[in-house]
């Protein structure tokens, strides 16, 4: 009776967004009176951040703080068509469509600045601090909020952009089955460091260390908690998740969702993460996705583990303790 | 049967209502009293997102039939949170990145007002055991337990600061 410990590498390749018949997301932006950004989505945030990513794309292309974009991601019935969150698409494709709108955007916004200050568009630079200046002439400028008020109250424009960001529909090669189903591949490693129990087949995952390639980290605090939120999601698939995980009987087992078995917080690992930057040459100031991959590679970095722990080989999630055992015994040459 | 009225003191103020028989804690607070903060998830008793304070204690809302509390005192998580500002458990929560989704998040920090009050100064396995009946399914707990733990020196700090 032993605890094995073993550890186990795994590494994933993985795409950024898909493409069925093309792949739309649109995105509206308009200025307040008050010379603060509205950006219109109909994309939802469900905790992966793209208010805050979407928010800073659109603050760093406006040349204005992040502070003064509200994002409103009220509601798919009236808002600009996203086709979804899902496929770790959202801040490519919706970045790429608040950036072009936030350019468009801008444009006007520093032409009514021009025509305040009496200058050549040309001429004029954000501060990033919510001031317009001539180039070189920091007194020389006008306040955001001046220029929204003026475009409102004076010329009767609207400083307002359309963002619509489409990876077109590719079509299959007939000869080769050649396509281009994504726009780019993020890319990521998973070391995981088990414990196996071989007298009752539990399974203790001890470390995980992670390096992932995304292109550029728009917002590494976000990222770096997708890392670890995801490599839980891998221990659960890996270890827990199913509607009969321990249970030969149907009956006993878990009959929903909410009676699946997950990793609390007392299972949770040591974790380790670094992001490496490679940016894409497509996705917003080099993004790309992250979202679904980091329940990627912990899964069949811990499946390698139990394998150099204890030499079972199992290819079916989740790896249950009784999967373990019945693989011990025909080690041993058992009859199950 | 017949509706009963109930008395309760919620966040400090004292409320009378009419509750239909069976309605639990949670009814009452999002629905009549319009507290919202504190969320539905499950409604069995397994997700721990309903978790509000009944006399200081951790309680599951959806589980507690409003009749059997009669004269309690009820806190949740807008009455944790001060007029100005936030709580330090909250200013930790949001300082740690310890939200993505945010559901859960309303039923870990009554859970950890409650931790704290009892024990200013916990182990990391203290507040795993006091967490351990709230699910969270985005953020892999670490952020959480790591933000509790980072409240309790806020608040301990505070208080010292206080005392000084
Ligand atoms: S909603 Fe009450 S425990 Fe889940
Ligand atoms: S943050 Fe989403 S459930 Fe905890």
């Amino acid at each position: 009776m032993a605890r094995l410990k073993g550890r186990g590498v795994a590494a994933v390749n993985y795409p950024t967004g898909m493409n069925l018949g093309g792949d739309p997301s649109q995105a509206l932006i308009h200025a307040t009176t008050t010379g603060s950004f509205v950006i219109t989505l109909s994309s939802v945030d469900l905790g992966q951040g793209i208010k805050t990513v979407g928010a800073q794309i659109a603050a760093e292309t406006l040349g204005v703080p992040y502070e003064s974009v509200m994002i409103d991601t009220a509601d798919t019935d009236t808002g600009p068509h996203c086709m979804g969150t899902f496929a770790s698409r959202g801040t490519h494709r919706i970045g790429n469509a608040i950036m072009m709108a936030a350019k468009e955007a801008r444009e006007v916004m520093m032409c009514v600045a021009a025509t305040e200050l009496e200058v050549d568009a040309g001429d004029l630079v954000t501060d990033g601090k919510g001031r317009i200046h001539v180039n070189g002439a920091p007194d020389k400028g006008i306040a955001v909020l001046d220029v929204a008020l003026a475009a409102h109250f004076k010329h009767g424009k609207t400083i307002s952009g359309r963002g619509m960001y489409l990876k077109p529909k590719s079509e299959v090669v007939p000869e080769t089955g050649e396509m281009d189903p994504d726009s780019c591949q993020a890319h990521a490693c998973t070391i995981a460091e088990v414990e196996v129990d071989d007298e009752t087949g539990d399974v203790t995952v001890l470390k995980m260390t992670n390096a992932y390639e995304i292109g550029r980290a728009m917002n590494p605090a976000l990222a770096h908690q997708q890392i670890v939120g995801g490599a839980w999601m891998g221990i659960s698939h890996a270890l827990y998740e199913t509607t009969e995980p321990y249970y030969p009987n149907r009956a006993h087992g878990p009959l929903d969702f909410s009676e699946y078995l997950m990793p609390g917080p007392g299972d949770i690992a040591e974790m380790d993460s670094v992001i490496i930057e490679r940016p894409s040459s497509n996705g917003p100031y080099g993004a790309k996705g992250i979202g679904e991959m980091t329940a990627n590679s912990p899964i069949p970095a811990i499946a390698n583990a139990i394998f150099d722990a204890c030499g079972v080989r199992v290819t079916s999630m989740p790896i249950t303790p009784e999967k373990i055992l019945r693989g011990l015994d025909a080690l041993r040459g058992n009859p199950n | 049967m017949k509706h009963s009225v109930v008395s309760l003191t919620i966040n400090g103020a004292e409320r009378q209502m009419l509750v239909a028989p069976g309605s639990t804690l949670i009814d009452v607070l999002r629905e009549s009293q319009g507290l919202t903060g504190t969320r539905r998830g499950c409604e069995q008793g397994a997700c721990g997102t309903c978790t509000v304070l009944v006399d200081g204690k951790t309680a599951m809302s959806c589980m507690l039939p409003v009749e059997t509390i009669e004269g309690a005192h009820v806190e949740t998580i807008e009455g944790l949170t001060p007029p100005q500002g936030l709580h330090p458990i909250q200013e930790a929560f949001l300082q740690g990145f310890a939200t993505q989704c945010g559901f859960c998040t309303s039923g870990m920090i009554m859970v950890a007002a409650a931790l704290l009050a009892k024990n200013p100064n916990p182990s990391r396995e203290d507040v795993v055991r006091a967490i351990s009946g709230n699910i969270c399914r985005c953020t892999g707990y670490e952020a959480i337990i790591d933000a509790i733990l980072d409240a309790a020196v806020r608040i301990r700090s505070a208080a010292h600061a206080e005392a000084a």
